[in-house]
């Protein structure tokens, strides 16, 4: 199986690795230019989520593990919702309403500037972190509970490839989805 | 000509949809979810709701069905042949559709210029007029999500929190940690040193979310 991930996906792991740039640019696009365009911070952790995701894909939740950690996803997730919450605090501490950017800067309109790229940040962050996370703990699930009997899987595996391996059971990415 | 194309993109939908409760390959079912979020948006951007369109694509044809895909890795790709469907089940999904069809009776007609969201002055009129004056950005989507409704869009950030922590809290996000990263910690937490499959699985998933070096003590407890 191992061999099988290296030598058969390797145009796959070629595109993804051109492709997995653009697919961030694209999402912080997104983030930023939601205020002009279709867009904003739901859509752009998405995105930049599934550039993680399709990382994990095609090269192995391992490697993906040690591109964005499970800690970092979870400070990532919180934070989005403190970054949010916490404009609301600040707001409130600088003599406004929760969540009224007019007090943010001398010109209200600048302190809406200000307020809704904030607002929108954290939103991205907390869905990103969301995302990624969902991901995780469902490929996560395929290596780690093959001791456990869930009926007839569909991919057949020799009895020596049954153990906890290194790698292996988290390479079956690709190929359950040909 | 708008009306046909919309027209076009529903009747896919339910071509698709039939098609989804037919098939019996769950690959294959999943497939088309994912064709159909990608229909479902292109009929929002006809509809010219283009962030609607973009979230539609974004989460139901790409997240949604890397989810499922993830999740029949998990399981069989075959649906298991059922039994006679029931009568009853037939009867309360026609009903049930038959009150949904009546209720949509009700609402404005699709692009009607004299509904109330259109006609209430603190609505659309007001946003449409005033948000670049009040907010600023040309989106008005934008404004009213992260500034007029800034509150409920908080309550949604914290809803999307919360479905990560409930899943992180039932299927765990470090399960695999030893294996990951330190050869040196717990040899007895692997699958395969688990006595007993089902305890082994108990202990872990109760484990998962807390500290991994719990489980080695709590595995023999349970196993006990």
């Amino acid at each position: 199986m191992k061999r099988y991930t290296r030598q058969r996906h390797r145009v796959l792991q070629v595109v993804t690795k051109l492709v997995i740039p653009f697919v961030l640019m694209f999402g912080l696009y997104v983030q930023f230019h939601g205020d002009y365009g279709p867009g904003g911070g739901f859509q752009a952790g998405v995105i930049f989520a599934a550039a993680f995701i399709l990382h994990g894909l095609i090269f192995g939740l391992q490697r993906t593990r040690q591109v964005m950690p499970p800690s970092v996803i979870r400070v990532l997730m919180a934070g989005g919702v403190l970054i949010y919450a916490g404009t609301g605090v600040a707001t409130m501490l600088l003599g406004g309403n929760l969540l009224d950017y007019d007090v943010l800067a001398h010109d209200p309109l600048h302190g809406q500037h200000w307020g809704l790229f904030a607002v929108e940040l954290g939103v991205g962050v907390t869905v990103t972190g969301v995302m990624i996370s969902l991901f995780y703990a469902f490929a996560s699930r395929r290596g780690s509970d093959e001791a456990v009997p869930t009926g007839p899987g569909p991919i057949e595996r020799g009895p020596t490839e049954r153990g906890p391996t290194e790698r292996g059971p988290t390479d079956r990415g690709p190929e359950s989805m040909s | 000509m708008e009306h046909v194309v919309i027209m076009t993109l529903l009747g896919f939908l339910v071509v698709i949809a039939i098609g989804i409760i037919v098939l019996r390959d769950l690959l294959a079912a999943v497939a088309l979810l994912g064709l159909y979020s990608l229909v479902a948006a292109g009929a929002f951007v006809v509809m010219d709701a283009v962030d609607v369109a973009f979230t539609e694509a974004a989460v139901g044809a790409g997240i949604s069905t890397i989810l499922f895909l993830g999740a029949l890795s998990l399981t069989s790709h075959e649906q298991k042949p059922r039994g006679n469907d029931s009568l009853l089940a037939v009867a309360f999904v026609a009903i049930t559709g038959a009150l949904l069809i009546y209720g949509t009776l009700d609402m404005p007609h699709y692009g009607s210029a004299t509904s109330p969201a259109q006609t209430h002055p603190e609505l659309a009129v007001r946003f449409i007029e005033r948000s670049a004056g009040e907010v600023g950005p040309p989106n008005v989507v934008t404004s009213v999500l992260a500034s007029y409704r800034g509150y409920d869009t908080l309550g949604e950030t914290v809803v999307v929190f919360a479905a990560g922590i409930a899943v992180l809290s039932l299927l765990g996000l470090r399960r695999r940690r030893t294996l990951d990263s330190a050869p040196d910690d717990a040899p007895g937490d692997t699958p395969a040193a688990e006595p007993h499959a089902a305890v082994g699985y108990a202990s872990r998933s109760a484990a998962g979310p807390i500290a991994p070096s719990v489980r080695p003590a709590r595995d023999p407890e349970s196993s006990a």
